[in-house]
Formats: C-alpha cells, sequence, structure tokens
C-alpha cells in the first residue's frame, strides 16, 4: 500500500499510452495498465485512453468488454476519465468519413468532423473556456492544451432543466467552430485534448482529477 | 485563430546521442538528448522532434531507449523521424513511446506506406517530411529531393503535397534545402505554395537565423516552426526570443 490513489489505465490496445501511465504516476497516482476485470472495476480511477478512429476504438473496447465495465463504474459512482478518442466514445455516435458508428452513450450528442475551412487535424495548443466551478481545470483558467484530433463533439444537448441534478460542467474550445474540450459530469470526466502531453497545465489537471479520487 | 503557433527544437540522434554538438551551459551532459529535452522543455518548446540518423539497425536500439527515456519525463509531444519505412518500425516507435513519426524517403520510393500506416494507427501519428528545393524540372518550381537534398527526384514538391494529404498524413513538414543552412530566413514563397495546396498543418524548417525570421514564415502559412542549430547554438532563451518575436507580430503562442 503506497497511500497514494490507485488508477487504472485501461489497456485495450490503444497506441501510445506509456506518457499516460508516466504522467499519472507523476501527478500522485499508483497506476497499474490492465484489462483485468477486478482491476478495471475496483480502481479508485479509470482512465480511458483513445487514439485513431472512433470505430476502431469502439470495437477494441467491446473486445475486452468495456463498455459494461465503464458503464458499471458510473453506474457506482466510480471515477472514470475519459481522454481524447476515449472522451469521443461517452456521447451517443461518431461521424467518420460520413459512417456512423454507436458510441457509448452516456451523454447525448455526435462526435463530427470540424469545419472544412479549418486547418485538419486541429493539432497544438489550443484555449479552453472552463466553467467557474470546474474541479479539473481549478488554477488552469489561463493555461493551453494540446489537441490532436479531426472531429470533436460540436453541441451540447443534455436537457439541464431539471433542477433536482447537479449539472453537468461543460468546458469549451474553438477551432474553426466551437466544440466541446472536456466534460465533468458525477463520477465522469473526460477530455478532448491529451492531459498527458499537456506539460505542467496538464499535469495539474491530472492531479486536481486524482485529489478528487 | 486561438490555436498558438508551435516552436519545436529538432535534435539529430546518432546512436543514441546528440550529433552536432549543442552549446549550452550548466548540462551535464550535453549529448544526451533526454537531458536536451528537459531543457527545451523547460525552455517552452511546444513539441520536440528528434531525426534518427543512425545508420546501422544494431544502433537504432539505442535511439528507442532514448525515445522511451524522453517520453517518460517529458510531456510534451514528440515525433521521431529516420529509417521509418513500414507500419511495423512505426509500431514499434509508438509503442517505445513516440507520439507521431515522421517518413521521407520511403514515402517517395512507396507512396502507397503513408496509406498503410494512417490506415492502421490514425492520420495523426503520421508527419510527412519533405527536403524540397527550387528546380526548373518541375511545373511549380518546386522539387522533391531525397538524401538530404542530394538527390533530386524530378517530383513536383506540391504535387507531392497534395497526394501525401490525399493519402492522409496528418500534418506537412516542410524543409526548404536551398534555405537551409544559410541563417538568412524561411524560404515564404514556397510555405506559401504548399499552404495553399493543402489544409494539414504545416510545419516550416530551413533559414532560421534569428527571432525576427519567424514570423514571415507565419504570415505565408506555417501552423508551426522548426529549427535545430538556432536553438542548439543560440542563448538558453532562444525559444523565448522567437517566441517574443512571434507575438509582437499578432501571432498567439503558449
Amino acid at each position: 500500500m503506497t497511500g497514494k490513489p490507485d488508477v487504472v489505465v485501461l489497456d485495450y490496445g490503444s497506441g501510445n499510452i506509456h506518457s499516460a501511465v508516466r504522467a499519472l504516476e507523476r501527478a500522485g497516482a499508483d497506476v497499474t495498465l490492465t484489462k483485468d476485470t477486478d482491476a478495471v472495476l475496483n480502481a479508485s480511477g479509470l482512465v480511458v485512453p483513445g487514439v485513431g478512429a472512433f470505430a476502431a476504438v469502439m470495437s477494441a473496447l467491446r473486445e475486452i468488454d468495456g463498455p459494461r465495465w465503464i458503464g458499471r463504474r458510473i453506474a457506482g459512482s466510480r471515477p472514470v476519465l475519459g481522454i481524447c478518442v476515449g472522451h469521443q466514445v461517452m456521447f451517443d455516435r461518431g461521424v467518420e468519413h460520413g459512417i456512423p458508428a454507436e458510441g457509448l452513450g452516456e451523454w447525448p450528442g455526435e462526435v463530427t468532423a470540424l469545419p472544412e475551412d479549418a486547418v485538419v487535424p486541429h493539432m497544438g495548443w489550443n484555449t479552453v473556456r472552463p466553467p467557474e466551478d470546474s474541479v479539473l481545470f481549478d488554477g488552469l483558467k489561463d493555461e493551453r492544451f494540446y489537441f490532436v484530433h479531426s472531429y470533436a463533439v460540436q453541441s451540447w444537448d443534455f436537457d439541464q432543466s431539471i433542477e433536482s441534478m447537479n449539472p453537468p460542467k461543460v468546458t469549451w474550445s474553438h477551432h474553426g467552430t466551437d466544440f466541446i474540450a472536456a466534460v465533468e459530469n458525477g463520477p465522469l470526466s473526460a477530455t478532448q485534448f491529451h492531459p498527458e502531453k499537456s506539460g505542467d497545465a496538464g499535469m495539474q489537471l491530472l492531479r486536481n482529477w486524482i485529489l478528487s479520487l | 485563430m486561438t490555436l498558438s503557433v508551435r516552436v519545436i527544437p529538432c535534435l539529430d540522434v546518432d546512436a543514441g546521442r546528440v550529433v552536432k554538438g549543442v552549446n549550452f551551459e550548466n548540462l551535464r551532459d550535453a549529448g544526451d538528448p533526454v537531458e536536451l529535452a528537459h531543457r527545451y522543455n523547460r525552455a517552452g518548446a511546444d513539441e520536440l522532434t528528434f531525426l534518427d540518423v543512425t545508420a546501422s539497425s544494431a544502433d537504432r536500439e539505442t535511439t528507442y531507449d532514448v525515445v522511451t527515456r524522453t517520453a517518460e519525463e517529458v510531456f510534451i509531444p514528440l515525433t521521431v523521424g529516420g529509417g521509418i519505412r513500414s507500419p511495423k518500425d512505426v509500431d514499434r516507435l509508438l509503442r517505445t513511446g513516440a507520439d507521431k513519426v515522421s517518413i521521407n524517403t520511403a514515402a517517395v520510393s512507396r507512396p502507397e506506406v503513408i496509406n498503410e500506416i494512417v490506415g492502421r494507427f490514425g492520420n495523426q501519428v503520421l508527419v510527412l517530411s519533405l527536403d524540397a528545393r527550387r528546380s526548373e524540372a518541375t511545373e511549380s518550381g518546386f522539387e522533391v529531393t531525397t538524401h538530404g537534398g542530394r538527390t533530386g527526384t524530378g517530383i513536383d514538391a506540391l504535387a507531392w503535397c497534395r497526394d501525401a494529404a490525399d493519402r492522409g498524413v496528418g500534418e506537412i513538414l516542410l524543409n526548404s534545402i536551398d534555405a537551409d543552412g544559410t541563417r538568412d530566413g524561411f524560404d515564404t514563397e514556397m510555405i506559401s505554395a504548399v499552404r495553399a495546396v493543402t489544409r494539414v498543418p504545416l510545419i516550416a524548417s530551413g533559414g532560421a537565423g534569428v527571432p525576427a525570421h519567424f514570423p514571415p514564415a507565419i504570415a505565408a502559412g506555417a501552423d508551426a516552426v522548426l529549427a535545430a542549430s538556432m536553438f542548439h547554438f543560440g542563448p538558453d532563451d532562444m525559444i523565448a526570443q522567437v517566441k517574443d518575436a512571434i507575438r509582437s507580430a499578432g501571432y498567439p503562442v503558449r
């Protein structure tokens, strides 16, 4: 026992995840890279990384029963953090090259191509607009984060009118159009950018998440 | 525009060591790419590029080790180029800790390798590295070269950028062979010509000598700027100086 929060990075064959593991360690977590059911379900925090195509990430997740684990953790109020395509798959569906693929449907909305007139992929350090009460972006209001993506969620369709609910905190960014850079919704958080590649600001964001576990 | 202009130092690595030397004070080992990566990270680099100039495959193992150690310690994007011929090479480098790989000669010899790589790993991992020179041999006046600019190919550089972008490269690193090493400034005409034919991010390289050289490259259409010796041999705050020059010209920097 180290006394640090234990975090599992979901190992389902997604590209370069070493930096995510190392960055989370540096940010103060005890990190395991695994797809072991018990470990995934019981960890204090689960990180769902993801690069490449939406449909490919979904089918790789299904192969290890990922959607059920993620759903079960969220139902049990256990924190989950999606990164990049791991953020995108939390929405209803992704449409790449005109072909729709079903997502995890934790949030309403579609992941669609960034506008034709923008330089794509959206690659580099961009600003974000977090809400005042954001936990992830606490102390990070004016920082830039590293993005690499060609698709994004461009509208927030969540019904926030039900007063008794704690409304999700949505952080926006802009590249050709406004798009969702991060969502914090009870146990489920996700970022379109890569905190593990965003230098000191990204490290602080991961620390903020780990401290909330 | 809210995306900032990326400033990228490039390190030539041979058998796990930085070649071309680096002129920094207070470095324990100026030949250690990992220590230099730390230093450039602290100095405000937005990304790092390692160009592996290793000749033998045995020595290449040491490069993988350097990439891994860098990725474990420096949390900004890392691109690795040199000697990449197949999806297998890309797989190895991504597993080793690279975020992106750049491909040059192998893509010129066999353009299909671009489709193979992006089909498997996505377009965000692949940078087309292009050494181009002015030439009367092509319609646009810009020609693709290989072997560090020594060999002309007769291929039109603009047609090649269009083709590579259609095949799915996520980014183009445009190095001007004519400007490279001159320290007289970027080839802004070539940058705008390439910008006009593609919408993927464009990194300009070759010719940077002073901070004032950078804003014109961005005005010409570069999304990012890459330099080597100017950072290696310049004062310790050269990245900050370059960013100040870019900011003063009205472009956002981190």
